[in-house]
């Protein structure tokens, strides 16, 4: 699957492209498929993402897994900062991590 | 200290406020990220893998105790709580919103503090010895220069948009502790029939093309020092390769020109600006020269020793001599030109912590230690720890329990778990691979086995991608991150220096998974315990045995 993330333009928090709108969670990411370009396209000119890209990522029972290890690090926060990120804010962590 | 008049106060205020502007524009969607970036760079602000990371300028480490609160404030106001000490002597802050930016600027402003030349193809922050003004072994005080080159390159119109970034040492001892062969332009301050002068070496680096900058000039008068520099850089801002971002520093430009003609053409420009007349009057380092003075040293102090407090704290079990004050006295003070003080060292490299980190309450401790036990000064090591320049040595014991206290005593400069790493993956948009927990493991393996305290000097330097903001190619031991299609490898260097005796590492060959290299450590460790002659620390026994041994075990 392709997933579209990129950053918060105000505060720099890593986001995720849920379908309607940009979400702080990798598990509500959703299969841009072949709008990826026109979505980023457009929301970047919105101002509703900075510096968005597509990624590779797979489909698990935890949410898209992203292919490349720097974006399952975007996604989960520092590996060795496990109070801080995504990961820690959310009660039960994922089967995948790096 | 270095202290700004009205002019450097007036000239950062309004550099905030600029950037207020910019960054409003910004947000309301009048300048896009094409247009804003080089803006926010100009200023420190990068976008890094998790958010916002600015980077904030320390002029050759140094700060006072106010300045050590503020960012410690700052860490609490705009940040998660921490602050990252780099390698280039900065602070870097890893969580830093947009919206709040200015604000943050603002706040550093109060305390004679900026992120301006932290990024982008300028000159950056000038680096000099983390001892300054206080080693036994200096011949000067190299911080007056330090200063007066940066207050010569802060905005200098011509060098603000150079083929790529610059960077500066000065030392002014023979031992090198700044890396100073490993910068753009390393400065030494030397004597000549009495005189002092200072020696160029221009060209070297790390990076993907590492190199060792070669001598250009032996002596330049100190009252020549800004012109030469400026010839320096003309030459190669006229020359660098501005087609090329992987050619463009001027290692490459003094490597492919060569470094007898690169000299003689800085010759011919410095002749030309002596004529010129772009020497600032030696009143204005006169003047700076007065704000560098040393401390008020107290005179009973001059009764103690380390001999007198070795026999002294021996006798007395509590003090834990052996194995606990002692070894940090050992291993964590320098010489002092002054009678009965030392330098101390605060590590950042508790066993398996996060090299370089520090917490906003250790921060304020240690400006609240800077300011009752060094003199309201402290600096940051290239080497991500802290040092106290002026401590009484009849004071050591004192402020040994207050930082043992706060997790800050571990007693391991330059040992093999004063480990420098850069943020690698875990932070870094450019890295490739994890440094960090790279670090924290090799740190627990040998404090768990007590093999540590076997090897003597040994530093260890790991960087998570070929940019080398990890030292990776001056390390004893070095480790170099790379992807390798999708998973995160490690290559080994062995024999790395960035002091005096200066080489860069070679690498032993394939690379290793994150177990592989740190059993692999373990292994050259290994092999140097049980060649290692007398007296011999590891990169003497590497020089001295050659690469073949520690190969032979790696690989079979």
């Amino acid at each position: 699957m392709k997933i579209l993330t990129g950053n918060d333009l105000r505060t720099g928090a890593v986001i995720w492209w849920d379908g309607l709108n940009w979400s702080p969670h990798i598990a509500n990411a959703v299969d841009a498929g072949e709008e990826a370009e026109a979505i980023l396209a457009r929301e970047e000119a919105a101002r509703r993402v900075n510096a968005p890209y597509a990624i590779a990522a797979e489909a698990t029972g935890d949410g898209p897994r992203p292919a490349h290890i720097k974006d399952r690090v975007r996604a989960l926060g520092p590996t060795v900062r496990p109070d801080l990120g995504y990961k820690a804010a959310r009660e039960n962590g994922w089967d995948w991590v790096i | 200290m270095y202290q700004y008049d009205q002019y450097d106060q007036a000239m950062v205020d309004a550099r905030v406020e600029e950037f207020r502007d910019q960054a409003r524009r910004r947000l309301e969607g009048k300048l896009t990220e094409d247009q804003f970036k080089p803006l926010r760079l100009m200023n420190g602000l990068y976008l890094q893998l998790h958010a916002y990371m600015l980077r904030v300028a320390i002029p050759y480490g140094t700060l006072n105790s106010r300045q050590m609160h503020a960012l410690a404030d700052i860490a609490d106001t705009y940040d998660k709580g921490y602050g990252h000490f780099t390698t280039r002597q900065n602070i870097q802050y890893n969580w830093i919103k947009l919206e709040e930016a200015a604000d943050l600027l603002a706040d550093l402003a109060k305390v004679e503090m900026h992120a301006i030349q932290t990024s982008g193809n300028c000159i950056r922050n000038i680096s000099s010895d983390h001892f300054a003004g206080a080693a036994a072994d200096e011949r000067v005080d190299p911080r007056p220069y330090a200063e007066l080159l940066r207050q010569w390159s802060s905005f200098h119109p011509e060098f603000s948009y150079l083929p790529r970034k610059f960077k500066i040492a000065v030392i002014a001892s023979d031992s090198d502790r700044a890396a100073m062969r490993l910068h753009d332009i390393g400065i030494k301050i030397v004597e000549r029939d009495g005189a002092l002068g200072a020696a160029f070496y221009v060209g070297g680096g790390m990076g993907r093309t590492p190199m060792i900058a070669p001598l250009i000039r032996d002596f330049v008068p100190l009252d020549q020092l800004v012109t030469y520099s400026e010839a320096c850089l003309r030459v190669y801002n006229r020359h660098g390769r501005r087609d090329n971002k992987y050619k463009a520093r001027i290692k490459i430009l003094v490597h492919e020109m060569g470094a007898e003609e690169y000299a003689r053409q800085v010759e011919e420009e410095f002749a030309h600006l002596l004529e010129q007349g772009v020497e600032p009057p030696l009143a204005e380092l006169e003047r700076i020269k007065g704000y560098f003075k040393p401390p008020r040293f107290r005179h009973p102090s001059e009764s103690w020793d380390l001999s007198r407090l070795e026999r002294e704290a021996s006798a007395e079990p509590s003090s834990r001599w052996d194995d606990g004050f002692g070894k940090w006295v050992r291993r964590n003070t320098n010489p002092h030109k002054a009678p009965g003080y030392v330098s101390a060292v605060i590590s950042l490299k508790p066993v398996g912590g996060i090299p370089g980190d520090a917490t906003a309450a250790q921060m304020h401790l240690m400006a609240d230690i800077a300011r009752d036990y060094s003199f309201d000064e402290c600096r940051v090591m290239h080497t991500q720890n802290i040092v106290l320049p002026h401590v009484e040595i009849g004071r050591l014991h004192a402020l040994w329990q207050k930082l043992e206290a706060a997790g800050l005593g571990t007693p391991n400069l330059d040992q093999i778990d004063d480990i420098i790493a850069c943020p690698g993956l875990d932070y870094c948009s450019l890295a490739n691979a994890r440094s960090i927990p790279i670090a924290q493991q090799i740190s627990e393996r040998f404090a768990a086995s007590g093999k540590g305290e076997m090897l003597g000097e040994l530093k260890l330097k790991i960087s998570g991608c070929i940019n080398a903001c990890g030292h990776h190619h001056a390390g004893h031991i070095g480790i170099l991150g790379v992807d390798r299609k999708g998973v995160e490898n490690y290559q080994l260097l062995l024999g790395g220096s960035e002091a005096e005796d200066v080489a860069l590492a070679k690498i032993t060959g394939r690379g290793f998974d994150e177990a592989g290299i740190v059993q692999a450590v373990e292994t050259v460790a290994d092999v140097y315990l049980d060649q290692r002659q007398d007296g011999e620390r590891f990169l003497d026994t590497y020089r001295r045995i050659g690469m073949d041994h520690f190969k032979e075990a790696l690989y079979g």
